[in-house]
């Protein structure tokens, strides 16, 4: 560990920061830099606490993306998935809704909080829709990557509002995940303690969906 | 999607969960349409939670009910382990009771596991925090039928979300924060599926959870407390 924060300076300027936050920070990267390397760690700092009093609306916007996607996705689903029926329907349609309502909070609420809403990514679901089995696992991936998103990225918020807002978010988002789960024969709890991902892990994985 | 439930407790929880003052600030902080509004319910004590030790004693003299549990997140990180005690003892009573068989049974173990592994997690974080992890409770079930049960285990489990709701932005601790986070959506989880179960809506608050205070939620399992 203290090798690889020598090899990222950035590292260093933790502490003179916010105490409270560089806890969890450091921990979140030195997780990304036993995975992906100490180099990968470098640009995840300088966003994180480059921006001050912006963190929050940034934050924010890195959520409302991850929302349009789901929105789109459910919004897809519901016209391009064969033979939905049953529970699994309910749940396109329901869940659908809700993501929409999850993208209308949040910019409402970068506005609110002085900043510009991020436009709705271009998207491709590629084969995700073929059947009901193929939409099934690719739902599960976006909703348990939501959880560990905003798991992630909740504590980094300043403001305790929007802490609270995140979390009546991200409970939604879990049930989601559990619910789909459910329905897919997976396990709907697949571990007590979610487990958290950070910004550049989560555009990792969502990469595979954005339209290039 | 099943008709919304009409279960008392959790009638109880939502007419307390949307007092004026919490959609007031919901509807502040979002613009938002009434269908989304009160998710911030609960968090009304916000300010007076976010405060330092020595403001603790004012919140045990004004009958903050977290205050018996200790102070600031050591407060919180053991009423946490108490509600998950219940949880984990109210499992290992319905796993004994033979009521389920097959999948339902499985589901039911592995959901019972991970309540102890949170009772676990939450004694070692009160240690961490040099205080005392609180002790068991002594607690009482009814375990008359299986369909029974599993209506009881959706509302334990729609409550314990709604209470680490409550809870997440009075947490000081960046580390117990994201502990408690991670538990909480994990009971989000359980919560969805045992609704599945007993024929309740998955998202039974809409786009938005409810978060409940801790009076809300210690006056909830009152009568399961032996």
């Amino acid at each position: 560990m203290d090798q690889k924060i020598q090899s990222a300076p950035e590292l260093a300027s933790i502490e003179v920061d916010n105490v409270s936050r560089s806890a969890f920070l450091m921990r979140g990267v030195l997780a990304a830099g036993a995975a992906y390397g100490a180099l990968a760690t470098g640009p995840i700092l300088r966003r994180a606490f480059a921006q001050g009093g912006a963190g929050d609306v940034d934050i924010l916007n890195f959520a409302l993306t991850l929302e349009y996607l789901e929105a789109a996705f459910y919004d897809a689903a519901g016209k391009e998935v064969p033979g939905l029926s049953g529970e699994v329907a309910d749940y396109v349609k329901t869940f659908g809704a809700e993501e929409q309502e999850h993208v209308d909070a949040l910019a409402a609420t970068i506005k609110d909080h002085g900043g510009k809403p991020v436009k709705a990514p271009g998207v491709d679901f590629g084969d995700s829709f073929a059947d009901v089995d193929t939409f099934l696992q690719t739902a599960i991936t976006f909703e348990d990557l939501g959880v560990s998103a905003y798991n992630g990225a909740a504590p980094m918020l300043e403001s305790k509002d929007l802490l609270a807002t995140a979390g009546g978010i991200v409970q939604v988002e879990a049930r989601h995940a559990a619910a789909i789960r459910f329905a897919a024969g997976e396990p709907p709890a697949p571990e007590a303690f979610d487990p958290t991902l950070n910004e550049d892990e989560v555009l990792e994985a969502v990469q595979p969906f954005l339209a290039s | 999607m099943t008709a919304p439930t009409t279960d008392p407790q959790r009638s109880a929880l939502r007419r307390i969960a949307r007092d004026p003052l919490s959609r007031r600030k919901f509807l502040a902080l979002t613009g938002g349409t009434g269908a989304s509004a009160a998710f911030l319910a609960a968090c009304g004590d916000d300010d007076d939670d976010e405060t330092t030790t020595s403001t603790t004693d004012e919140m045990a003299t004004s009958g903050d009910p977290l205050a018996d549990f200790g102070e600031g997140d050591l407060g919180i990180v053991n009423y946490a382990l108490t509600l998950e005690y219940l949880e984990a003892g109210f499992y290992a009573a319905v796993a004994k009771s033979g009521l389920f068989k097959g999948n339902e049974r499985a589901l039911i173990e592995t959901i019972g596991k991970q309540e102890q592994e949170h009772v676990d997690a939450l004694t070692a974080t009160a240690k961490d925090l040099g205080g005392q992890p609180a002790p068991e409770p002594k607690a009482e079930f009814p375990l008359d039928s299986a369909k029974e049960v599993v209506k009881l285990a959706a509302t334990v489990e729609n409550l314990g979300a709604a209470a680490y709701l409550g809870q997440a932005a009075a947490i000081q601790s960046p580390d117990v924060l994201a502990a408690a986070l991670s538990i909480h959506s994990n009971e989000g989880r359980h919560a969805a599926v045992l609704n599945v179960l007993a024929g309740e809506p998955v998202t039974p608050d809409g786009a938005f959870a409810m978060g409940a205070d801790a009076q809300t939620v210690l006056d909830e399992v009152q009568p399961f407390l032996a």
